[in-house]
């Protein structure tokens, strides 16, 4: 395939603002898919996606566009909209020259829409702005093209108005793919280099490695080498994503395509890594992926402490999909041995976790979520904390540092007012102020990670009656009055239930803890104290009563055995408990400062 | 409840667990018993909280009663040969129903085909069913323990039960009873019923206690699935007590007979000295027994039997000479669990030493830090390595026998 008749681009967007359904009438079009195999959202093909109506992975798929009697390769990368899974769009945009930046023309830019469009600028990719959903009655293209006029500088009639829906402006769409991105740069000829952009674990045949090629040319049955682990295979098949894979013979600079050469340990892949051949390497590796940063950490156990093992294999083959899930063992004095996990965010974790109870058949508990502080010892070392329980002594260390973001907030004006109180109750102090039309603001924030990763952005949407959209990044750290947080029951300190707290937020959080899990714990033979700490000064109690009542009146002949069973039952039953002490804690109590609210 | 509370409940405690045992050195060799227990499947109408088996057709009643000939003749070895019987227990449904001769003929048909010494034989009889001369032709047969289901002496709450006597014959029941020289007589009294406030359960107390029966047996009551109760709990029309009303009651019940000179030999029973029953205590101490009727159960010491719990499906079998029942052999496990079940439940107390020797592992060293935390919060009491609930303890008799069975 020559290379001028390629063209790699991704659609970004903030979320649902119609990328899965653009892309959907881009394969139609193409005739990619057939009417028969269409489906809405087509690329989101993971039940969780699905369900719930959002795209969590890049999903890269080749049409074969016919332009002014010349046929096209167009390799397009859907990609995720939430702040969560940036670290998806950031891999995608490495792979394309160009992108589709969407913005639903009945909401206007929005925070990720920048976000997004930074990271495509910052790769040099050839941006054209799409107004979708025009067909909405409250679309308002024009004020809309007028934000995105400012925000990227572009002419007014390079905007495209389009409707994934309708399917309006597709064929435009599909020709400025075509006329504006450049087509990919490099030499066939060269030695091969080609960037493992993403992975995907299947069962049956391994690890599918997706790879985008910048020089040289790869064949079927070539000796080949990732740069970075040094490992070497044999590349069993190569092939092209279409809507199935189609296998090739051979494949060269500027294709997207995947790879399948036997691996079967999760492990051995790092995606942004570098292909390359044994004979005759590339000189160097391309630029790959700067790690991805984790913003929440929260411990993951099996609820049957006898498939630890299990769900390491698990969680091996899931990271394999997700490059951005990381871990690392842990143990835990009520919850056994698991994994001290780093995740995206909120959503991401909660999905990891339902990955895992889907995918794997795991049934996990998950720990109280913390963010990564840093403690600065009194030797001037620094120590990261990403556990309550790596919380140095507190004569060790000089002081606490935690990490801040800049929060970018979008809003109709008449929410200003509410927004910037909540980011105060949350300890964020506002630093700009710019009014993007004469109703729509954006507000830019510093606030601490942690205080933004829980439930911040519900609480937002709640004040702002869902008018307010959030982005944030990452900004460093600063010094903050951070206290360890411990909950004990009837005494005993549950490491599970410890967190990692602003010392003018502890009382508040350790009473609503506590009340929490009051609720809870069910009422056994025993009163239970629930108290929180800090160090040994006890700030919250509540009681569990003891249970009053627990006997059955009758047990003659019959009953005895009848009786036993019940009462086996209910023991059994209680097994999915955890004993802390001489208490049964029930798994939803590790996971009550979640609902906190 | 205050730790000198506790402590004199404690003390109480020891003293019962005493006169228990003086009573029990006493008399009876309680292990070499074994009982037959006879199941009599009809009532005359449904009270609307019980899920016995019974029917309220006695069309049957003729042909019930020689199946039960049929079944005492076939099951004559399940005990083993060397077993004495010293107890007989007919219970239902309402025993007081069957006509004497056919009551006649059951008892002919024990002495015909088991060794007995009898020691007690009870009748399980409803207050309409206690005619002197029922009660005489009774005697004749050598039932000398009558267990009288009154339940309660209030009007409104028998007509909410649906029982087919009222208060005032309940109260002449008992009179009759006694004139006719039914020395041990125990009375039926159910507990926990959200409409029958603490008064008239005291009321309840107060007028049994006036009738001095030697033993009483009451019952929190409990809402099982397949009953009208159950039904109407479904339909959101009734509502059981809460833990603390049905908890207070249970604690007015112990006051008030222990104040009278019972003792709670059971947590569900009361006796006067001389006056525990015998068959119901084989229960609680594994002691084999053979279960005739329908629905009926036996125990031969490894297995429990149970009967079909259909009349007519167990009448045809019988006629065809077939196994009434299905048997379970209990493991080992199954068989301690049951032991600490019901031994916790008794004023005799849960040996530790037997539990050890059944299970062949030191039953103190694996729950030791349970134990301790019992002990510590007075719920048990440990005395000549047998193991006693306190009063506290009594109340949570299942969640404490559940702590300690063994896996
Ligand atoms: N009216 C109208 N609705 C649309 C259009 N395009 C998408 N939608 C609807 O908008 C919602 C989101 O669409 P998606 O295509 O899943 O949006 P997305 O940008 O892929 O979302 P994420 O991948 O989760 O960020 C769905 O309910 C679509 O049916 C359009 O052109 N017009
Ligand atoms: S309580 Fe007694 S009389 Fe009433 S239905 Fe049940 S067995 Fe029959
Ligand atoms: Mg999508």
């Amino acid at each position: 395939m020559n290379m001028q008749r390629i063209r790699n681009f991704c659609i970004i967007a903030h979320i649902d603002h119609g990328k899965s359904t653009l892309a959907d009438r881009l394969l139609q079009f193409t005739n990619t898919v057939s009417d028969r195999e269409m489906q809405d959202q087509l690329l989101d093909n993971m039940d969780l996606e699905r369900e719930r109506g959002i795209t969590i992975k890049s999903h890269a798929i080749q049409m074969k566009y016919n332009y002014k009697g010349e046929e096209y390769v167009l390799n397009l990368i859907d990609t995720p909209g939430h702040v969560d899974f940036s670290y998806e769009v950031s891999r995608s945009i490495a792979a394309c020259e160009g992108a589709l930046l969407i913005v639903d023309a009945s909401q206007g830019i929005e925070a990720q829409t920048i976000s997004n469009l930074y990271l495509a600028i910052g790769h040099d990719l050839e941006i054209i702005p799409v107004l979708n959903k025009i067909d909405l009655p409250g679309a308002d293209p024009d004020v809309v093209a007028d934000e995105v006029i400012d925000l990227i500088g572009c002419k007014r009639e390079d905007i495209i108005l389009a409707s994934g829906k309708e399917g309006i402006g597709i064929e435009d769409i599909l020709n400025a793919v075509v006329e504006r991105i450049p087509a990919p740069k490099g030499d066939p000829e060269a030695p091969l280099q080609a960037m493992i952009f993403d992975s995907v674990f299947n069962s049956f045949r391994g690890v599918e490695v997706i790879f985008r090629i910048f020089n040289g040319t790869i064949n079927k049955g070539d000796r080949i080498k990732f740069v970075n682990t040094g490992r070497e295979y044999e590349a069993d098949e190569i092939g092209i994503l279409g809507i199935n894979q189609i296998p090739q013979q051979t494949m060269s600079a500027g294709n997207v395509g995947y790879l399948i050469s036997g691996i079967k340990v999760a492990k051995e892949v790092k995606v942004g890594d570098t292909i390359t051949h044994v004979k005759n390497p590339c000189a160097a590796a391309i630029k790959g992926f700067e790690n991805v940063k984790p913003m929440v950490f929260a411990g993951i156990y099996p609820v049957d402490t006898t498939e630890f093992e299990e769900l390491r294999a698990s969680m091996e083959k899931l990271q394999l999909n997700d490059a951005s899930l990381v871990w690392e063992p842990e143990t835990s004095a009520a919850l056994g041995f698991g994994f001290r996990c780093g995740f995206l965010g909120m959503l991401h974790m909660e999905i990891i976790q339902e990955r895992l109870e889907r995918e794997f058949d795991m049934t996990v508990i998950t720990t109280v979520p913390s963010v990564q502080f840093r403690a600065i010892m009194t030797n001037d070392e620094v120590k990261l904390i990403n556990a309550p329980s790596d919380m140095p002594d507190p004569t060790r260390f000089k002081h606490i540092e935690e990490p801040f973001v800049k929060a970018t907030i979008i809003t109709a004006a008449e929410y200003v007012g509410p927004v910037i109180q909540l980011c105060m109750e949350k300890r964020g102090q506002i630093k700009n102020q710019i009014y993007l039309t004469s109703d729509r603001v954006e507000l830019t924030f510093h606030m601490p990670l942690a205080e933004i990763v829980f439930d911040f952005f519900d609480k937002l949407k709640t004040i702002s009656r869902g008018y307010a959209s959030l982005d944030y990044e990452l900004m460093g750290f600063q010094q903050s009055h951070m206290v360890r947080l411990d909950v004990m029951l009837n005494g005993e300190v549950v490491d599970a239930l410890s967190a990692i707290v602003h010392r003018d937020k502890a009382y508040e959080w350790g009473k609503r803890l506590c009340e929490k899990l009051k609720e809870l714990v069910p009422r056994q033979m025993f009163e239970i104290a629930i108290q929180a700490a800090i160090g040994t000064k006890i700030i919250a109690r509540e009681t569990v009563k003891a249970l009053r009542k627990n006997v059955l009146a009758k047990c003659y002949g019959g009953d005895i055995s009848r009786k036993r069973k019940l009462l086996e039952k209910q023991k059994k039953g209680k097994k999915r408990m955890r004993q802390v002490g001489n208490v049964e804690v029930p798994q939803e109590a590790f996971m009550a400062v979640l609902k906190l609210d | 409840m205050d730790t000198s509370n506790n402590q004199a409940a404690a003390q109480k405690e020891i003293s019962f667990q005493n006169g228990g045992r003086v009573y029990l050195s006493l008399g009876l060799k309680v292990n070499k018993l074994s009982g037959i227990y006879i199941h009599i499947p009809f009532c005359k109408r449904a009270c609307h909280y019980c899920d016995f088996h019974f029917s309220t057709n006695s069309s049957q009643m003729e042909a019930m009663v020689s199946a039960i000939c049929k079944e005492l003749e076939l099951r004559k070895d399940f005990l083993g040969s060397d077993q004495i019987i010293k107890t007989v227990y007919f219970g239902g449904g309402t025993p007081s129903l069957v006509p004497t001769d056919l009551l006649k003929k059951i008892m002919e048909q024990i002495s015909a085909y088991y060794e007995t010494d009898l020691e007690e034989v009870t009748l399980e009889a409803n207050p309409d069913d206690l005619s002197d001369k029922n009660l005489e032709q009774w005697k004749a047969l050598g039932i000398d323990r009558l267990s009288i289901g009154i339940q309660t002496f209030d009007e409104n709450v028998l007509r909410f039960y649906n029982r087919a006597h009222t208060g005032e014959e309940s109260l002449l029941a008992i009179q009759r009873a006694k004139a006719a020289g039914f020395g041990k007589l125990s009375i039926d009294l159910i507990y926990g019923f959200p409409a029958m406030d603490h008064g008239i359960f005291l009321a309840d107390l107060d007028i049994a206690l006036e009738q001095d029966p030697g033993h009483i047996s009451s019952y929190c009551l409990t809402v099982e699935p397949k009953t009208v109760l159950g039904n109407w709990e479904m339909k959101g029309k009734f509502q059981s007590a809460t833990e603390d009303f049905a908890a207070e009651q249970f604690e007015i019940l112990m006051d008030r007979l222990e104040g009278a000179g019972y003792i709670q030999y059971e947590i569900s029973n009361f006796g006067k000295p001389g006056n525990f029953a015998l068959h119901n205590t084989n229960y609680w101490k594994s002691v084999p027994y053979l279960g005739i009727g329908p629905s009926a159960h036996s125990y031969d010491g490894k297995n429990r039997g149970a009967n079909i719990a259909n009349n007519a499906r167990y009448i045809k079998g019988m006629e065809n000479g077939l196994s009434p029942y299905n048997v379970e052999t209990l493991a080992g496990a199954d068989r301690v669990n049951e032991y600490i079940l019901t031994s916790l439940r008794t004023i005799w107390g849960l040996d530790i030493d037997r539990v050890s020797a059944l299970s062949g592992v030191d039953f103190v060293a694996g729950k030791v830090k349970l134990l301790e935390k019992l002990y510590s919060e007075k719920l048990v009491l440990l005395k000549d390595n047998y193991l006693f609930l306190t009063r506290k303890g009594k109340f949570l008799a299942d969640s404490i026998a559940a702590s300690l069975f063994i896996e």
